[in-house]
């Protein structure tokens, strides 16, 4: 295993951390806002790539150029399952609000499948394509240009939440629900914000990844675990840390990949968290 | 509805299905019927841990796959009678939900569903790459004719099969009864309540914990070692995948949780609905099942989160 | 009305008198949360069978004192001693089971089960059977004057019916010490004399309590002594006419309008 091999994995997982990054984002989100795990997460992702895939196969749209429709698409779609579904199950016990979040995503895995039905589709010849070559190491131009692109997107999340009236808005409802409307702020307008962005990261992650990864109904499933993880070791509600937890993700998983065998990335990644969660419950920069 | 009746009518049911598959020979409603009563018994199983203990596993086909595993490996390798190879099938999954419990138990709320993800793909992807154990190609169970209760094989019909089903399912809701009216069930339901005040009272919440989870697993691997035997082929996409903890789930709180018929009906509901859109559906038929499955639990999710059991609780007070 | 528990064996130390044995001794228990101080070097004694009385403004550490008392917290310097054996360290179960019983500030009713239900999980610490469980939960909740709403499931009950639920659950561990968090916060008027007079029946019985409460008229009406708190520290400690004129206490809590 030389250097070279480590390195490129390193910037492997480096890149892909920043997408998962912006999947967790949307997560974390949501669980700050109201303390609701959205177990359909995956499925939204899914669903991007797939709008992503139909508008390149349809259009002729190259995901880049499809990408702002498929954000605001998304975005729709999480205001509509926030007033469709999680509006009515707020206060119900915790089972209610897992279940029907699950009932969700097991519902749009079906959808796909008997829409589309289940062989891998791909997105082929974007816009960008080909490879970078850096020093010894070979960098793919759509995996730049995806985690480019996470970043940015995470970046303008930030900048949104932290610079905007609405952002702190949504802040002020994360951090106390009644004193936030106490000052005038429609919580439920807030929840459905939060949905609604938090689809929208969602998407664009999937516009992103579907430039390069194969699509299909179940590929939501993998990318959501991880991203249970990186919200979970970012601490649940704390979007700037999904960042570095979001790296953390993408460079253990390529390393348990090099360095123990393939088929066990994601079990290592799993028993990452695991570890975490048990030594810091809040996780590593966690206020829950 | 007075107890009294209530009991007579859970007797004529239990004659009715002893006499079942002595009316229908057919295989295909008898094999529903196993189907029901296997799913009811699982998800009986993980009702006691997270139904009545509050304790909500997605996670729990790492135990049915144990079960499975632990009794054909046995068969196979060493000659172990099946029934044997349940027991420690059983023991093992036992064991391996204490170790599982030990560390996840400290977590609460959502961190604790998804480590029990988390643990089941960890121990679904060792067993894909383990090799010895069949790795992803999976194991036949050894056939052995002719049909025998020793070698829990019968080829002819599925009649005894069903009748074990029977036994397995009718042992889970005695269980559970069992459990209901004893201290174990008062403390189980005090923890999914309010585990501090559970503590304030003098119940060593980790270690009943650890009790519901023993029970649950066991159970749970019951079922996997039947499986085994009945379908005679194993492998992790079959016995270890998350997708079946969730319907098991599923099952469960479409039921209703924390009851003791929820599992049951839920089974009853379920299986034949899926069964049913597979047949009418032909070719898509599996993702029409799971379509309805997600909108039958969305809908449960909101109106109803105590399933169809506290809705006819709901109606029978209203009229009562 | 005014009878012992008779499941409670006699004992040389409990008697409606204070007795001779001091049941809790706290010996310079602190905690610490950061950068806050919240209990700092807190020593006081709790006699066999005495009521002693905790006030103190809101943030002077009360609860969390109670918090590192029953095993919800650990302390971070100091000792608490149950009839001599040191208990700082232990779960609230074990702590429990030592005969240490609590409420809770923010009541925790066991909202899916009954009322009788609710009592009979503190009453299976003394057994394992349901029938003598739920007879034992019975006694309990006649005591408190919920035998009435034992059918009743706990979510339906007024706070008032809460807090006597939360009591009769505590009682039915038999405990030989009673740290009650508030006795009359958030219930009506009309029901505070009713819970008062419980309060003083079980320290008639010989019971040992300690009680958490805001109202100043009912705590140093009941107190054998009154311990009084402000910012994480002990500034008085004595009988509840003393303390009532104490400076340091008026100052901090009562203003002029209580001395005397």
């Amino acid at each position: 295993m030389s250097l070279e091999v480590i390195l490129q994995g390193l910037v492997s997982g480096l890149l892909m951390g920043f997408v998962y990054a912006l999947i967790a984002a949307g997560l974390s989100l949501i669980f700050g806002l109201m303390e609701i795990v959205n177990f359909a997460h995956g499925e939204f992702l899914m669903l991007a790539m797939f709008a992503t895939f139909w508008a390149w196969a349809l259009a002729k749209l190259d995901p880049l150029a499809s990408l702002p429709i498929t954000v605001g698409l998304l975005f729709l779609l999480g205001f509509a399952v926030y007033h469709g579904l999680i509006r009515w199950i707020l206060g119900a016990p915790m089972l209610a609000q897992i279940f029907a979040t699950f009932g969700l995503a097991i519902f749009l895995r079906a959808a796909a499948q008997a829409l589309w039905g289940v062989d891998f589709k791909l997105v082929k010849n974007p816009l960008v394509d080909g490879r970078l070559a850096v020093g010894g190491l070979f960098i793919g131009l759509p995996q730049l240009a995806a985690s480019a692109g996470a970043l940015a997107a995470f970046g303008f999340l930030y900048w949104f939440i932290t610079r905007t009236e609405t952002g702190l808005a949504l802040q002020a409802t994360a951090q106390d629900r009644q004193a936030a409307s106490l000052m005038g702020i429609d919580t439920q307008r807030m929840f459905a914000l939060g949905w609604g962005i938090g689809a929208a990261c969602v998407g664009a992650a999937g516009a992103l990844l579907a430039m390069f990864f194969y699509i299909f109904p179940d590929v939501g499933a993998t990318f959501a675990l991880l991203a249970y993880v990186t919200v979970a070791l970012g601490g649940f509600g704390n979007v700037p840390a999904t960042l570095a937890a979001g790296v953390i993700v993408g460079i253990v998983e390529v390393l348990a990949g090099l360095l123990i065998a393939p088929a066990f990335k994601y079990a290592v990644v799993f028993a990452l968290y695991l570890v975490v969660v048990l030594w810091r419950p809040q996780g590593l920069f966690g206020r829950f | 509805m007075p107890r009294g009746l209530r009991w007579a009518g859970a007797a004529i049911a239990l004659a009715l299905l002893i006499a079942f598959p002595l009316v229908i020979t057919k295989p295909f409603p008898r094999h529903v019927m196993i189907t029901i009563f296997l799913y009811a018994m699982l998800a009986q199983a993980w009702n006691l841990l997270a139904g009545y203990c509050g304790q909500i596993s997605l996670g729990h086909a790492v135990f049915f796959g144990t079960g499975a595993y632990t009794s054909t490996l046995l068969l196979k390798h060493l000659g172990v009678t099946p029934w044997g190879g349940m027991l420690a099938g059983v023991v093992l999954a036992v064991l391996l939900s204490q170790c599982i419990g030990y560390p996840v138990f400290r977590l609460r709320g959502h961190y604790f569903a998804i480590a029990t993800i988390a643990v089941g793909e960890i121990i679904g992807t060792l067993m894909i790459n383990w090799d010895w154990a069949g790795g992803a190609r999976g194991l036949f169970v050894p056939i052995k004719r002719p049909d025998s209760w020793l070698n829990f094989q019968f080829h002819e019909s599925k009649q005894n099969y069903y009748y074990i089903a029977l036994a397995l399912l009718v042992l889970a809701l005695w269980i559970t009864l069992r459990v209901e009216r004893s201290r174990l069930g008062y403390y189980l339901r005090a923890i999914r309540e309010d585990q501090d005040a559970a503590a304030s009272l003098g119940i060593p919440v980790a270690a009943y914990k650890q009790r519901a989870m023993a029970l649950s697993a066991g159970l749970t691997a019951l079922g996997g070692a039947f499986y085994a035997q009945y379908i005679l082929f194993i492998d992790p996409e079959s016995v270890f995948p998350t997708a079946l903890s969730i319907l098991i789930c599923l099952v469960a709180v479409l039921g209703g949780v924390g009851t003791l018929w929820g599992p049951l009906v839920g089974a009853a509901i379920m299986i034949p609905l899926g069964e049913w859109t597979r047949i009418s559906f032909g070719g898509s038929g599996k993702a029409v099942d799971l379509l309805v499955y997600g909108a039958l639990i969305m809908v449960v999710s909101v109106v109803q989160p105590g399933g169809i059991m506290a809705l006819a609780r709901r109606g029978r007070r209203r009229t009562g | 009305m005014s009878r012992p528990p008779h499941h409670l064996p006699p004992h040389p130390a409990l008697s409606p008198s204070g007795g001779e044995g001091i049941l809790l001794d706290v010996r310079g228990v602190t905690k610490r949360f950061g950068g806050l101080v919240a209990n700092n070097d807190i020593s006081f004694q709790v006699g066999a069978g005495e009521l002693v009385g905790v006030i103190g403004p809101n943030g002077a550490g009360k609860s969390t004192l109670f918090d590192l008392l029953t095993g919800f917290q650990t302390a971070d310097a100091g000792e608490v001693l149950l009839d001599g054996h040191p208990i700082a360290r232990l779960r609230p179960d074990q702590i429990s089971r030592l005969g240490v019983a609590r409420t809770f500030q923010k009541l925790k009713p066991f909202t899916q089960m009954t009322a009788l239900e609710n009592v009979m999980v503190g009453a299976f610490q003394k057994t394992t059977d349901p029938a003598r469980a739920r007879r034992e939960a019975l006694e309990a909740l006649e005591r408190v004057g919920l035998a009435d709403k034992a059918q009743a499931h706990a979510r339906v009950l007024s706070t008032g019916q809460r807090k006597r639920l939360e009591m009769a659950r505590a009682l039915a561990t038999q405990p030989r010490l009673l740290l009650m968090d508030e006795v009359t916060g958030g219930v009506d008027l009309r029901s505070i004399p009713g819970l008062v007079a419980l309060v003083r029946e079980l320290n008639a019985g010989g019971m040992a309590l300690v009680v958490i409460e805001h109202n100043m008229g009912v705590i140093m009406d009941i107190s054998r002594r009154i311990v009084a708190l402000h910012l994480g520290e002990v500034i008085a400690d004595g009988p509840p006419a003393t303390v009532g004129r104490d400076a340091r206490v008026v100052e901090a809590y009562l203003g002029q309008a209580y001395v005397g």
